[in-house]
């Protein structure tokens, strides 16, 4: 049968364009320009080639914030993913407890990042804080003000109490659509508790899983906000993320050349992790299909 | 309109102009040849032409970053290498 064709429907699609330029093409397009000149201020440019992407290659600073960043992402996941699966596997499928679970659940995730970052700062404070007086009566010297460790830990906890939350969404949303069907024939063939969660479970919550990890690795990847109201990036540089480094650089120190050509760097890593991650969900399956 | 504070320089506008006219041309193509000439190729999933230039701009970036950061300033080989990189994707991915 052919197929009918009305190019006027992309006339639709024309406010879309507009604004994505004005919000993301024009910008990056700028942010282009800035990457290969420097400026002292005035709207006056000077060009610099690529010399700021070869500072950036070459810089200790930007090598250790990322691998910081990935050290960070890495942490959170192998936190998140297996305790969101846990949660939602032992979350009630019906009755009262379900909407109780779900608002509970859903609490965390409606906390704007700035307001989470708030109030771990306190709670984490050795003279005031909750969490901080806590543990200095029960012994533990705790402050993660000058303690590098201490800071990490704050700032992973913090983001396993905010984002965990998504994850057993996902999952949950994942296992309650698996049909009965499957629980009794997996009762009938005897499976033991391990077998069901591997061979019918697991399998249902690949899709979502898929999207939570990457939703979290991009979160956690550009994350900013939390940890710079917590730590500020420190103690000295610590917990000093990717996106926490380029701001210091572009408005700390007002060296937008660097800044731009940093930022491309960073945009072609996320662009890079976000494809391979977009081409695995989408032929995640596939194989089996065919 | 002015665009001056967008700090327009004579490379970067080069840049955007191919880029822009990648896009044209691969418009054209797929008004010549609609469908996208989806295919399996050795990367084991399904890719259209679409995909294939994705692929070939997001390498070509990275191969052009590591001969910066490996090699030199001196990019035109790593040009010439992405142009080579390009031509294989769209052969065999």
């Amino acid at each position: 049968m052919d197929r009918t064709w009305n190019n006027k429907a992309w006339f639709l699609v024309l406010p879309v364009l507009v604004l994505v330029a004005f919000s993301a093409i024009i910008p990056l397009m700028t942010v282009v320009n800035y990457s290969v000149q420097d400026t002292f201020g005035n709207n006056q440019f000077f060009w610099a080639g690529l010399d700021w992407f070869d500072d950036t290659l070459h810089s200790e600073r930007f090598w250790a914030a990322l691998w910081r960043n990935l050290l960070f992402s890495g942490i959170i996941l192998a936190i998140e993913i297996p305790l969101g699966i846990f949660i939602a596997l032992n979350m009630p499928k019906r009755g009262w407890g379900v909407p109780v679970c779900l608002v509970l659940m859903a609490l965390p995730l409606l906390i704007p990042w700035n307001v989470v970052g708030t109030i771990w700062q306190v709670f984490g404070r050795v003279d005031i804080g909750l969490l901080g007086r806590t543990l200095a009566s029960l012994g533990i010297d705790y402050n993660y003000v000058q303690d590098p460790f201490d800071a990490w830990a704050t700032i992973v906890v913090m983001d396993v109490w905010h984002w965990t939350s998504l994850v057993v969404l996902l999952c949950y949303a994942g296992l309650v659509s698996i049909p009965d069907a499957y629980y009794q024939a997996a009762r009938i063939d005897g499976a033991s508790r391990w077998s069901v969660f591997r061979f019918i479970q697991l399998p249902k919550m690949q899709r979502v899983l898929l999207i939570a990890v990457l939703l979290r690795f991009m979160d956690s990847f550009m994350i900013y906000t939390e940890p710079f109201v917590v730590t500020g990036g420190g103690p000295g540089n610590e917990t000093t993320f990717l996106s926490i480094d380029l701001v210091k650089m572009a408005i700390g120190q007002f060296d937008v050349g660097p800044a731009a050509a940093m930022s491309l760097i960073y945009f072609l890593i996320v662009l890079l992790v976000s494809y391979v991650f977009y081409t695995v969900m989408t032929n995640v399956g596939k194989g089996a299909e065919q | 309109m002015n665009f001056s504070w967008m700090a327009w320089t004579w490379p970067t506008a080069l840049f955007f102009t191919i880029i822009a006219l990648l896009l044209i041309g691969m418009t054209v193509w797929e008004w010549r040849a609609p469908g996208g000439n989806p295919r399996v190729g050795i990367l084991r999933f399904e890719t259209t032409r679409g995909d294939r230039l994705f692929i070939s701009l997001l390498g070509s970036a990275f191969i052009n970053l590591a001969w910066l950061g490996l090699i030199g300033p001196q990019l035109w080989w790593s040009l010439a290498l992405s142009v080579a990189y390009a031509i294989v994707v769209f052969r065999f991915v």
